[in-house]
């Protein structure tokens, strides 16, 4: 029987990096998406025939519970509420890492047949503070992205040596717990303090930055399944573990570029450069000039000119909810024979791909959303750059000056196109706290108003001329 | 656990992060999105330590930190899967 189980977990473990694999394809995904579940379901089917599982009631209740709600989030949060759904949906993966090592613990105190030894209390300690991190972590990225929690960038005095200090203290509860492991204070204060730390390493992240903390929070529930693999010296879940790992790493490692700041500085939950205003706002070098603003009727004008337009979505147009009337503003602009694409930044939105999420729920279809790289080069030969809800990730200030702080991060090259339109509710300066030099360029026209609105009006003029 | 199992479990753990590093860079940024929500079901792989925490014979805390952690996990995979296919569906071409 064991054997049998060992094969399945590892037909399992196949089919998570087959699943993965078809992932690298919008044509394929969803099919490996399934493979993935299905290796899933082989996974808890050959668990349940485990000979230390013996009973089976409150693993259905357990499940019954679980899936109810899974199923209800699944089906009922909008599009815009990803984010949210996926830091929480971290949070759940370690906040189970967590309980699955503390309930290891007491088995091996309450039993005789299990026994403590060094390399399975390392791992316990390990498991659990993973998993706890990961969980309040995750409480508090969803509770900032719900706006249950200040999005702001959060201060006090003495953060970064508060940080050390517990976690100086975690390693030696640990330490102390691996030589005495019956003390079962040690365990519940590792856990204690490391609930925490989680709280405390989000919470001074900014709402923009959001995008590096939920990847980091993706990569931390993987590696809380991995340790909970070592605990429980299982293969299949130190693989599934380890996939997810690396993939949360590869996308911090992509946010991070997108916004040109290290991961030390990440990890430290430093976020000191962007975000904080202080420095910022001094910034008395940047230029105030005239700022032209375009209404409605002239920019539908201007459109019907171009033929050669690209949009640039931020996390503005997932506010305004105003992908499906940019969806009939393009739709308008390919009947007039006009070219249209998306340029998306890596870090636009709140999570990797949002805008991408967002746009192909507007059933935009997914060749127009071109990454950064593919197509910085074609503003020069673009007439007009659309610029919806997206400020800083435009901002010609990260190639020209060098007092920025935001300073050499890449940008999206809109001020190289022939026109710029921006759309914004108002002049205010963007997350980075930073005035934008873009607003006051020749070929910038500011069109203000409510993205969903603005939009739909231009759609309007455009069918009228 | 002898200390050649668990170096076994890391030469699994580390050639695992290897083949996920050469699986997810080429993942284009356009499904980042489900690809985190898609890994992240499969995170949920928890699932398996969850379901011998709470089948016990006797019910002790570990059943109880079992079951909880059952629904955690629960929660996670088929919330996962679901909302990722719901995204993924929506990805099209014209």
């Amino acid at each position: 029987m064991n054997i049998l189980i060992e094969v399945s977990y590892l037909i399992a473990s196949v089919l998570f990096i087959f699943g993965i694999k078809r992932l690298s394809s919008p044509k394929t995904a969803r099919q490996g998406n399934f493979l993935a579940a299905l290796g899933m379901f082989i996974a808890i089917i050959v668990t349940l025939f485990d000979q230390h599982v013996l009973t089976f009631e409150w693993i259905i209740i357990g499940f019954i519970i679980g899936g109810v709600i899974g199923v209800l989030m699944a089906y009922k949060t909008p599009m815009t509420g990803m984010p949210q759904m996926v830091g929480l949906l971290n949070g759940f993966g370690g906040g189970a890492s967590l309980l699955v090592a503390l309930s290891e613990y007491y088995k091996m105190k309450n039993f005789t047949t299990w026994t403590f030894n060094d390399a399975t209390n390392i791992t316990i300690v390990l498991s659990l503070i993973i998993g706890a991190v990961t969980f309040t972590g995750s409480l508090i990225a969803f509770g900032k992205l719900q706006g249950i929690v200040t999005g702001k960038v959060v201060k006090y005095p003495g953060q970064h040596p508060l940080n050390v200090l517990l976690f100086v203290s975690l390693i030696v509860a640990g330490v102390f717990f691996v030589i005495n492991p019956t003390m079962e204070i040690l365990i519940i204060s590792i856990a204690l303090v490391s609930l925490i730390l989680g709280v405390l390493l989000v919470l001074p992240i900014g709402g923009a930055d959001m995008p590096v903390a939920i990847s980091l929070l993706n990569s931390y529930s993987g590696l809380a399944a991995s340790a909970t693999g070592f605990v429980l010296q299982n293969n299949q879940l130190i693989i599934a573990g380890a996939l997810v790992g690396a993939s949360g790493i590869i996308l911090t490692i992509i946010m991070c570029k997108g916004m040109n700041r290290s991961l030390l500085n990440v990890v430290m939950g430093g976020w000191e450069s962007a975000g904080s205003s202080g420095p910022a706002a001094q910034s008395s070098s940047s230029p105030k000039g005239q700022v032209k603003s375009i209404d409605a009727e002239e920019l539908a004008m201007i459109f019907d000119a171009a033929e050669n337009i690209i949009i640039v979505p931020g996390y503005g147009m997932a506010v305004a909810q105003a992908q499906h009337a940019v969806r009939d503003l393009v739709n308008l602009l390919e009947s007039k024979g006009k070219k249209v694409r998306f340029a998306i930044h890596p870090v636009a939105g709140r999570m990797p791909g949002h805008m991408n999420v967002l746009l192909a729920e507007a059933q935009i279809s997914y060749d127009k959303m071109l990454s950064m790289e593919e197509i910085n080069d074609d503003f020069p030969n673009t007439d007009i750059s659309l610029i919806i809800g997206a400020n800083d990730v435009v901002n010609p200030a990260a190639r020209n000056d060098k007092n920025s702080p935001i300073y050499g991060m890449p940008i999206l090259n809109v001020d190289y196109s022939k026109t710029v339109i921006m759309n914004k509710r108002s002049m205010n300066a963007g997350y980075a706290g930073i005035d934008n030099e873009l607003f006051f360029y020749p070929n910038t026209l500011m069109y203000f108003g409510d993205a969903k609105d603005a939009v739909a009006k231009l759609t309007q003029e455009l069918k009228n001329l | 656990m002898e200390s050649i199992g668990l170096i076994m479990l890391i030469y699994v753990f580390v050639l695992a992060i290897f083949v996920g590093f050469e699986l997810i860079t080429k993942v284009p940024p356009t499904l980042h999105t489900p690809l985190m929500s898609g890994s992240n079901a499969i995170s949920g792989i928890t699932i398996v330590g969850a379901i011998l925490s709470a089948g016990l014979e006797e019910f002790t805390i570990s059943t109880i930190l079992g079951l909880i952690a059952m629904i955690f996990a629960t929660i996670n995979v088929v919330g996962g899967f679901l909302v990722t296919d719901r995204m993924l569906k929506m990805f099209k071409k014209k």
